[in-house]
């Protein structure tokens, strides 16, 4: 079993591939492995209870940790109430330790 | 706090377009603040994120002369990480890919950063904890 940090920073309405990354979470989990997902900038558009957050809320049920970048929230005005009960609002930090704690990271 | 340990971040993106600059920023501070070393590698359009004759400019539309403005450049930046990795005790190696450097006439770069290659990304991570590639699309 690995330990994976997947970060993403577009929303699935920027970019199709944001959704291949949510199966590339999903799928990691399927096979054993630790991963969080870490939402930053535009990335934290679908926390918001939308259609959209389904995606979210599918792979959050498969065992994928779902955090939000809260700099990139306030930005956007997206309070925390406003979130799916799957993500949880974290700062750079989240980050930060676990690069330092070696996990296996990807940014997209 | 954990220990410290050195972290990589490889930065392709030019300054002023896209939040990924200001989150690559951000994620040095937040790692110098935890006592971490840190080591970049600028590339592509990333070598301007240091490019020293960046200037900060009035805004007519809005009425605002140049101290209103208050216009941030990512070289200023740079030099507050330099600053805050010196008084923590930390270390931060930025370096800019000297190739890159030079296909944009970019070489005057704020003090404290050196030149170099893309071997040093791998020396780099070779010697890293962790590496973070912050890619442009």
């Amino acid at each position: 079993m690995a330990d994976y940090l997947l970060i993403e920073s577009r929303d699935l309405f920027e970019s199709n591939d944001t959704a291949y990354f949510y199966d590339l979470a999903e799928s990691l989990v399927r096979e054993g492995n630790r991963v969080s997902l870490f939402l930053i900038q535009n990335g934290v558009l679908p926390t918001r209870r939308s259609e959209r957050s389904a995606a979210l809320s599918r792979i959050a049920k498969a065992g994928v940790e779902l955090l939000a970048d809260d700099f990139s929230l306030r930005e956007r005005g997206i309070r925390n109430e406003k979130l799916i009960a799957d993500v949880r609002p974290a700062s750079l930090d989240f980050v930060i330790d676990c690069l330092a704690a070696g996990r296996k990271t990807l940014w997209h | 706090m954990a220990a410290s340990k050195t972290l990589t971040f490889a930065l392709m993106d030019p300054p002023y377009e896209n939040a990924r600059s200001t989150t690559a920023l951000r994620l040095i501070d937040c790692a110098l603040r935890r006592g971490h070393n840190v080591n970049v590698f600028a590339y592509e359009g990333g070598v301007g994120l240091a490019f020293a004759k960046q200037a900060p400019h009035p805004n007519a539309m809005h009425g605002r002369d140049v101290a209103q403005e208050d216009h941030p450049n990512p070289k200023d930046w740079i030099t507050a990480l330099l600053k805050e990795a010196e008084q923590r005790g930390t270390k931060l190696d930025w370096v800019q890919c000297g190739m890159c450097v030079d296909e944009r006439g970019a070489g005057e770069a704020v003090a404290g950063l050196r030149r170099g290659s893309p071997a040093d990304l791998w020396k780099f991570a070779q010697a890293s904890d962790n590496t973070l590639i912050i890619p442009s699309k």
